[in-house]
């Protein structure tokens, strides 16, 4: 077999390989916890081992004494950060709470709220050291159940939280056929294969390097700067690689800034690793989640009327908001439209984005109300959703810049072979097992930030292309190249695309499906503005695709370089754009035993044009797989007696394993959204997740004729 | 981690004499010990690694195999001789951990670990088995994974082993080294019910060593099935596991070997239902029968009903693979 067919890459474009596969593979590349510098320290943190209340004694002297010991900190000897106290009344709570801060005083705001921090000349004399701190504490009452409070949620501040009404959502009380039901998401955690890591370096008084894993690098170089009131350009925050994230890198967790200080407190490099247990409530997770669906609709499969309601946890110090409701809004044309979204404290650590984010929870919940409707009105699922096809954003009214979600649906009904589904549940065999089919769809906004990167053709025929975006895993570097090497109109062997550094030209936060548009975009623009350099020092009637090198040589240039800063036109407000997904999926269960093993995926994205094959059908397969593992597997468990999680690892949190993933096919529809950006490409991070737990669900009810409307669905729940 | 001193000697006299020091510990493929030091949960002063010992070898013997403790796990599911006449074992021993833990780990060190109950497991929650006294955190808590067989008010965990159910199923025999030589004892009695000293997982005394476990021929290679329910399909433990073997002659059971993992602090051995299936014809009435009278007496939690009905339905389904009828 060819390797395209083994791919199942369609023929549009070859696509190249990870230009940064080879390092990955062979471990040259870096990741943070990987960087050692000379007279290094290691950082290890002490979690509280109670849930709320205050430090009463905290005993460091063993820990002191212990062999390699440089440092204990706690709330009685860390430094005021200076930036800690900036523009805030602290006789006031801050508008929608504020970050977790470490060492500043003696509360306990969740289980496993770090207490101290242990900084030693080894990793295991830190790890040894740190299990000799002991507090004793005033315990306070505490709740960690958000199932227990959801009658306390209230709508977070500000207007996009605000309850939404479009005519009279009411009115599917009136529809002659309806769904009225609830699904509930419980914890899950990010659990990247890389673990969060800082190394901290201060190169003077008031200059650090930081190797962390990060997101974002110039956001992390923002937090920091204004941690310790630094001028940004003081903080070098580089992230080369990141071995996946997918939402706990966000942010600037506590225990980064804490690493820093404390390599200010011994003036020594220091590095930190949080363990495996530590990531569960350290850098966020996908909060517990309750979610009603109301909805309504005509005998021929018109929706009348659609509530969505989510109520989510957060936490105690600090509001966290998703768009959890959002897709209910504009997916499907409907007169009457209601969404409530609020959030409910409890004593966690603040949840944050996790892939495809509140919309991936709030898909789960629409996309499974849909198919239940569905078999109510005797409708195949698809049908029923075109039925109710949006042909322009019913939130706005605006046209769409693309949208090709009738072509995904029937690309991927042909793949899977739909025709195969039975449209009675229960009813189709093979050897003992029950077979089903089902589908989910999932939308997220298509949209394009501002970046700048620097376009510098070298001496050597070398095209560098710099900008301080990361890659998180998804292949930034390569289809940073691609657009290169089509915008500029040279092999992407002349191209080297240089990342993950804050001292180069600004880019965001890799998040939210916005790089390949937004960081793409401005590489596209850059590589046309140099060439367009290059055509004037060439003048009239040169080749318009000259040999760079040798005209660099004869005008005596070291180098030619352009820095162009660019983000979405204007045309783009007149618009909505949103990418599309369609996930279906073949399931077969085991009825006596409860056993569900996926059969067969096939993934369709509406992503415009796709850039980069390899690595876009990576992103598809990716999320596929976190929507297995989330209908399927993920579920982080807190005793709420203790307030502490009884699952925080891989063997008891688990993530599908290679023998739960079937064939994935990941099909794309591959039209152009100009409106977007120049190369016509939309995000497709989010969606590849968006969706799929809703198929896993509903292909699990078409198999055996049981709902499953609260996550995961392990074999205790299935088995008849 | 908690520092301390680490000795191999190379023979089995050294060895004993070093364990029988307090705060030794051995290690072996380690898979599960040094992932329990790491949690503090065990703290030894000295490691006694066993693995220069001679003890690797899978061998026939008089009316059987002789498999040395430290075999690996991979190496005896993939044995020959085990293949050929044993393949319950071997099925189970595939269906434990992953491909890398099986190479790690051995024979002596699968029947040694500890229970992966999650307040065995983290030092700030309550646990009889790792600090006696303080009480059974699973009793009230999160307790899908325990026991429905066997526990006591001190201790609701079961063992985690996939091996030690086929070897319990197959009336295999451990032989253990000791200061005044060797002991034999069956493989059903090495470990141990919780009562009131959940603490001690197992028979064998501080000072003494695994050194083999044997296994006797038998006539059920043809009709033997190891099924392992679980949450996801490879690498996870057992939420119900059977170990099921018959010797059919004509379509009537002759006799039948049957045990199950993830019910009971260690492997649960059926002989009631395995009498019970004696004489009977190899099909699905005689099946359910004996999973109603395996499962009498079973007992469930707040989180682990769901076994009292999985259990008796896995039990069928192996009968059912065994018996060539699936």
């Amino acid at each position: 077999m060819k390797q395209q067919e083994l791919l199942n890459i369609p023929p549009f474009t070859e696509g190249i390989n990870r230009v940064d596969g080879k390092l990955k593979v062979t471990g040259a590349a870096k990741y943070a916890a990987e960087f050692n510098l000379p007279n290094m320290a290691w950082a290890v943190l002490v979690p509280s081992t109670i849930t709320k209340g205050t430090i009463s004694t905290i005993d460091t002297k063993a820990a002191e004494r212990a062999p390699g010991v440089l440092k204990v900190i706690t709330y009685l000897n860390a430094p005021k950060l200076p930036g800690y106290d900036s523009g805030k009344d602290p006789s006031k709570p801050p508008t929608g709470g504020g970050p977790l801060r470490l060492f500043v005083d003696n509360t306990v705001k969740f289980n496993g709220h770090p207490i101290a921090m242990v900084v030693a000349d080894s990793f295991e004399r830190a790890t040894y050291a740190a299990s000799l701190v002991k507090a004793t504490y005033n315990k306070e009452s505490f709740q960690t159940d958000a199932s227990k409070v959801l009658d306390k949620a209230d709508t977070p501040k500000g207007p996009r939280f605000a309850d939404y009404k479009r005519g009279n959502p009411e009115e599917w009380q009136n529809a002659p056929v309806k769904v009225e039901e609830e699904y509930i998401i419980p914890i899950e955690v990010h659990n990247p294969m890389e673990l969060s890591a800082i190394v901290a370096h201060w190169t003077a008084d008031d200059k650090v390097t930081v190797y962390d894993k990060t997101q974002g690098v110039k956001s992390t170089q923002n937090a920091i700067a204004q941690a310790f009131k630094l001028p940004p350009d003081n903080v070098q925050v580089i992230t080369k690689f990141v071995g996946g994230a997918f939402g706990n890198a966000l942010r600037t967790w506590p225990h980064e800034t804490a690493t820093v200080m404390a390599a200010q407190m011994i003036k020594r490099p220091v590095k930190l690793v949080l363990t495996r247990e530590m990531q569960f409530n350290s850098v966020g997770f996908r909060p517990y989640t309750w979610q009603k669906i109301r909805i309504g609709a005509t005998a021929d499969g018109k929706f009348t009327g659609l509530i969505h309601e989510a109520r989510a946890q957060t936490s105690s110090f600090e509001e966290f908001t998703e768009g959890t409701v959002n897709m209910a809004r504009f997916m499907y044309a409907c007169p009457n439209v209601g969404t409530i979204y609020k959030i409910t404290p409890v004593d966690t650590n603040t949840p944050t984005w996790m892939r495809g984010p509140g919309e991936a929870t709030g898909a789960f919940a629409l996309e499974s109300a849909i198919d239940e409707l569905a078999y109510k009105l005797n409708l195949d699922p698809i049908e029923l959703r075109i039925r109710n096809h949006a042909d322009t954003d019913p939130e706005n009214g605006k046209p769409f810049s693309t949208k090709y979600l009738k072509e995904a649906y029937e690309m991927g009904a042909d793949k899977i072979g739909w025709k195969n589904r039975p449209s009675k549940p229960g009813t189709l065999t093979e050897d003992g097992w029950l077979i089903g089919y089902g589908m989910g769809s999932g939308v997220f906004g298509a949209g394009r930030g501002r970046a700048t990167v620097k376009a510098t053709m070298q001496s050597d025929g070398i095209l560098l292309l710099q900008t301080a975006v990361t890659d998180i895993g998804v292949g930034t570097g390569t289809a940073m190249t691609q657009i290169a090497a089509d915008a500029f109109g040279i092999p992407s062997s002349k191209i080297k695309f240089e990342l993950g550094d804050s001292s180069l030209p600004p880019s965001p936060t890799q998040g939210g499906s916005m790089i390949t548009s937004t960081v793409g975009g401005a590489v596209h623009d850059a590589c046309l503005a140099l060439k367009e350099k290059f055509q004037q020092l060439i003048g009239n009637g040169g080749s318009d695709k000259p040999d760079y090198a040798k005209v660099l040589k004869d005008k005596g240039l070291q180098q030619l370089d352009v820095t162009i800063t660019s983000s979405g036109s204007s045309e783009m407000r007149d618009f909505s754009s949103y990418s599309y997904s369609v996930h279906f999926v073949q399931v077969k269960v085991h009825p006596k035993t409860g056993v569900t093993r996926i059969n067969k995926v096939v993934s369709v994205a509406d992503s415009g044009h796709i850039v980069s094959p390899k690595t876009a059908r990576s992103q598809v397969v990716g999320g596929a797989i976190g929507g297995i593992g989330m209908a399927l597997m993920e579920e982080a468990v807190i005793d709420h007696r203790f307030g502490r999680y009884v699952n925080a690892d891989l063997a008891g949190y688990h993530v599908p394993v290679h023998a739960d993933i079937p064939q994935i096919d990941a099909l794309f529809v591959n039209k152009p959204d100009y409106k977007v950006n120049p190369m016509g490409a939309k995000g497709m991070g989010e969606i590849a997740l968006i969706g799929m737990s809703a198929a896993v669900a509903n292909a699990i009810y078409n198999a055996t004729g049981k709902r499953f409307r609260e996550l995961p669905i392990t074999p205790d729940k299935v088995m008849i | 981690m908690k520092q301390f001193q680490y000795i191999r000697p190379i023979t089995q006299q050294s060895v004993l004499a070093a364990i029988a020091q307090p705060g030794t510990k051995i290690i072996a493929g380690g898979s599960n010990l040094v992932d329990l030091m790491k949690h503090g949960v065990m703290t030894p002063d000295k490691l006694v690694d066993i693995n220069k010992l001679p003890l690797r070898n899978v061998s026939t013997v008089k009316n059987g195999v002789h498999i040395g403790s430290l075999a690996l796990n991979s190496q005896v599911a993939e044995d020959k001789q085990v293949v050929a006449k044993f393949p319950l074992l071997s099925q189970a021993l595939n269906a434990g951990a992953s491909a890398q833990l099986r190479n790690m780990a051995t024979v002596g060190g699968n029947m040694m670990q500890r229970t992966r109950c999650p307040y065995f497991y983290d030092v700030a929650l309550p646990c009889n088995k790792r600090n006696p006294g303080s009480g059974c955190g699973a009793l009230e808590g999160f307790n899908r994974m325990h026991a429905i067989f066997g526990m006591s008010e001190q201790c609701i965990a079961v063992h985690p082993s996939d091996m030690a159910v086929a070897m319990a199923a197959l009336d295999a025999t451990v032989i253990i080294a000791g200061k005044k030589g060797e002991r034999r004892l069956p493989f059903v009695d090495f470990h141990r019910l919780p009562g009131n000293t959940p603490q001690l997982d197992n028979n064998l005394a501080k000072d003494e060593l695994i050194v083999a476990v044997e296994i006797p021929e038998n006539n059920y290679a043809a009709h033997s099935h190891y099924l392992k329910i679980r949450d996801r399909a490879s690498y996870a433990f057992a939420l119900v596991s059977v170990a099921a073997a018959l010797d059919i002659d004509n379509g009537t059971i002759r006799s039948a070997r049957l045990a199950m993992g993830g019910v009971a602090h260690k492997p649960w051995r059926l002989t009631a239902a395995e009498k019970a299936l004696v004489g009977k014809p190899a099909n699905a009435a005689s099946f359910e029968q004996a999973a109603q009278v395996a499962m009498q007496g079973a007992k469930a939690f707040k989180d682990n009903a769901f076994k009292l009905k999985l259990a008796p339905a896995a039990i069928i389904e192996a009968l059912t693979h065994a018996a060539g009828l699936a």
